[in-house]
């Protein structure tokens, strides 16, 4: 049973293809790495999956759970369990954190046709999820990242995750611009949350994450798919010796797709 | 004006010449000096700058006669439908322009005096001269003005004593009875707050029927060394209804107002609000919201005039059309010479929901002194893609996600009131008014 099946998945961004045809297959609580230079369409494929305009789909499909996700609405997929954690996540003057994360909650179990939850009832859910993020709650009672630092943002997207609870998570360089203490402690938040039905996809750019979190599969994202998969070892040797040696195993990828320039 | 006078001018001036004299000659002879003006310069046209933006050729092809008083004083009103959340003094209601006895609490309280302009004037005119007989001289830019002081017969005197500091707000509603197709309603307001006194006034507008009115209210609202006025404006009224306001404060040496206004309904509405601080150390700020939808046109023209020594004032002004509206802006600050250490600021926000709305702003300053600090600012633009993701991507749909943001918008401008019952109720009056479906293209 697959949670997510992803087939032969093309996607462009103003006109221009990056994603030429990318094929990956998540099962329930699985954990999978997703590594790769610059402009191979890492983030991308986040924002094609979790539906964002402007991310255009040309060929393929994406399965999610027994639905075509690719036909969903953004606030759907996020209803039926996909999870998006942001490489940059949006700052939203005026409006409290604590209000928008229950309007979230309740928005997705009023589609999932689940009684929504008073006030009492989300509060004592947020000290719970609080608890395992190790996320002061006056971060709570501000307005949705606003003026929050780098580690701070990070860390609420995981909050955020905890609270809601998907099914299928994917991290978007989450550990992008964060020191090794909030690294930590993003990696803390995401293995709690780790569960038989539920499974992560962690997009980076660096091996050191998976340091920290344990991949059951790392992949390769180059040239707009996925050329190599393997376990956890795949992600030390791109650490060790980068991304130049898959030029030799697929004479198709052009140099640029590796060095992480613009084609 | 050499052209034949308009539907509108000649319905006015037949209304006019129907009502019986007041029976005190200075003010008859004010009345017939702005109804004079009114004859001679007619409705203002595009081509005055301070009516550029909003048009009144149709309305002057629309001959108004005058609401009946005897129908709206007869005409049965539900009051808990004018109540508000967190306003439980005492509530003065006027339907169609008539004052409305039966609907009305006037109790007052030590040192806060309410009374209807009728019974005031019988009692005693002269302390209301100064207002009443003023002559508006920006000719046919102070039309509705002309207009209303020549056609009010009902309003309201409110006075607080020196040193008072009244502790229940005065609420005044203005209801267009929607039941008298076609004619026009006057009001004038007198406000005085006493000296180091303070009171908070509510002024309140809906509409009870269907039918097209316009009304016209004129405030005069003068503030004492020291005194403190706090004055919301709510104006919830009908599609039906055309509305002409001006509210025109004086504050004295010390004096501060606080104006909130929410500009929810209407389908033409002109909001003048107009301040002048003449005493040192006097202090204006107003904060508001239009929120439009469908056709109309909401025009706000706003105008600070810092005219003595270490003066402030601080306009936070947002603005939200959806729909064909059109919303209007102007906020103009004055410094005059020799108000030296003024310290002004205006900012205005809005927001386009759709391509068809239209929003004009033109924020002012004209500074005449040395030392002044002023700061104006004034945008146009549309919610933001990468934050409408962000709450959909958690679940929030796409109706949900843009009102949450339009609100968290507006929010700057209603949360310094103190008021938190009333802050609530015009925070959910303006989600309720809030586009509910994606955006009309």
């Amino acid at each position: 049973m697959h949670m997510l099946k992803i087939d032969n998945l093309h996607a462009r961004v103003e006109g221009k293809e990056i994603l030429k045809g990318l094929s990956l297959d998540v099962r329930p609580g699985e954990v999978h790495a997703i590594m790769g230079p610059n402009g191979a369409g890492k983030s991308t494929l986040g924002n094609v999956l979790a539906g964002r305009d402007g991310y255009e789909v040309t060929q393929g499909s994406v399965e999610f759970a027994g639905r075509d996700l690719l036909a969903l609405e953004p606030e759907e997929r996020a209803a039926v369990g996909v999870f998006l954690a942001f490489q940059y996540p949006v700052e939203i003057p005026g409006v409290n954190n604590t209000y928008f994360l229950r309007a979230a909650l309740n928005a997705q179990r009023k589609f999932r046709g689940e009684d929504e939850l008073d006030s009492m009832r989300f509060l004592k859910l947020v000290r719970e999820k609080l608890k395992v993020m190790q996320i002061s709650d006056e971060l709570l009672h501000r307005a949705v990242n606003e003026g929050f630092s780098g580690g701070e943002k990070k860390r609420n997207e995981i909050f955020q995750m905890a609270v809601l609870e998907p099914k299928l998570a994917i991290l978007d360089e989450t550990d992008s611009g964060l020191d090794i203490d909030a690294l930590k402690q993003v990696a803390e938040g995401v293995n709690a949350l780790r569960s038989p039905d539920r499974s992560f996809v962690i997009v980076t750019h660096y091996q050191r994450l998976l340091d920290y979190i344990q991949p059951d599969f790392v992949h390769v994202l180059a040239g707009g798919r996925i050329v190599e998969s393997g376990d956890k070892d795949l992600a030390l040797k791109l650490e060790e010796q980068g991304y130049a040696w898959l030029a030799e195993k697929h004479p198709e990828l052009r140099k640029a797709d590796l060095a992480g320039e613009p084609a | 004006m050499t052209s034949a006078p308009s539907p509108f001018v000649r319905a006015a001036l037949d209304a006019a010449a129907a009502l019986p004299g007041t029976g005190i000659a200075w003010l008859d002879a004010a009345r017939r000096e702005n109804l004079d003006a009114f004859a001679a310069g007619g409705l203002p046209e595009s081509r005055e700058e301070a009516w550029k933006y909003t048009p009144l050729r149709a309305l002057a092809q629309r001959g108004l006669a005058l609401a009946d008083r005897e129908a709206a004083a007869a005409l049965a009103v539900d009051a808990a439908r004018l109540a508000l959340p967190g306003v439980d003094g005492d509530r003065v209601v006027f339907v169609d322009g008539t004052f409305r006895a039966d609907l009305s609490s006037l109790t007052g309280a030590t040192g806060v005096s309410l009374e209807p302009l009728a019974a005031a004037l019988a009692r005693n005119p002269e302390p209301l001269r100064f207002a009443l007989a003023n002559r508006y001289r920006h000719g046919a830019a102070d039309a509705f003005a002309h207009l209303n002081a020549g056609l009010a017969v009902d309003g309201l005197v409110l006075r607080v004593a020196d040193g008072v500091a009244a502790t229940k707000p005065v609420h005044v509603v203005h209801a267009s009875s929607g039941t008298q197709p076609d004619t026009s309603w006057h009001v004038r307001l007198l406000i005085e707050v006493g000296k180091d006194a303070s009171v908070d006034v509510i002024e309140h507008y809906v509409t009870l029927g269907d039918a097209k009115q316009l009304g016209t209210v004129v405030s005069d609202i003068v503030v004492r060394e020291n005194g403190r006025l706090g004055f919301v404006l709510l104006q919830d009224a009908s599609s039906a209804t055309t509305l002409v306001r001006r509210n025109h404060a004086r504050l004295d040496a010390g004096a501060a107002a606080t104006v909130h206004a929410l500009e929810l309904g209407g389908a033409l509405v002109r909001h003048e609000l107009q301040a002048e601080l003449n005493g040192d150390g006097a202090r204006f700020d107003s904060r508001g919201v239009f929120a439009l939808a469908g056709r109309q046109h909401v025009d706000t023209q706003l105008e600070v005039r810092h005219q003595a020594r270490d003066t402030s004032s601080d306009a936070l002004w947002r603005g939200i059309a959806d729909g064909r509206s059109r919303g209007v802006f102007r906020g103009a600050i004055v410094v005059a010479e020799g108000a030296d250490g003024t310290d002004a600021s205006l900012s205005n926000k809005n927001l386009l929901l759709s391509g068809q709305a239209e929003i004009d702003t033109k924020p002012e300053l004209e500074i005449y002194a040395d030392e002044v600090k002023a700061a104006h600012g004034a945008t146009i633009g549309q919610l933001d893609e990468r934050s409408l993701f962000y709450l959909r991507s958690r679940g929030i749909p796409l109706v949900q996600a843009r009102s949450l943001l339009t609100l968290a918008f507006c929010r700057a401008a209603l949360e310094s009131l103190p008021n938190e019952a009333l802050r609530d109720h015009l925070g959910e009056l303006l989600v309720a008014h809030l586009p509910t479906g994606p955006a009309a293209e």
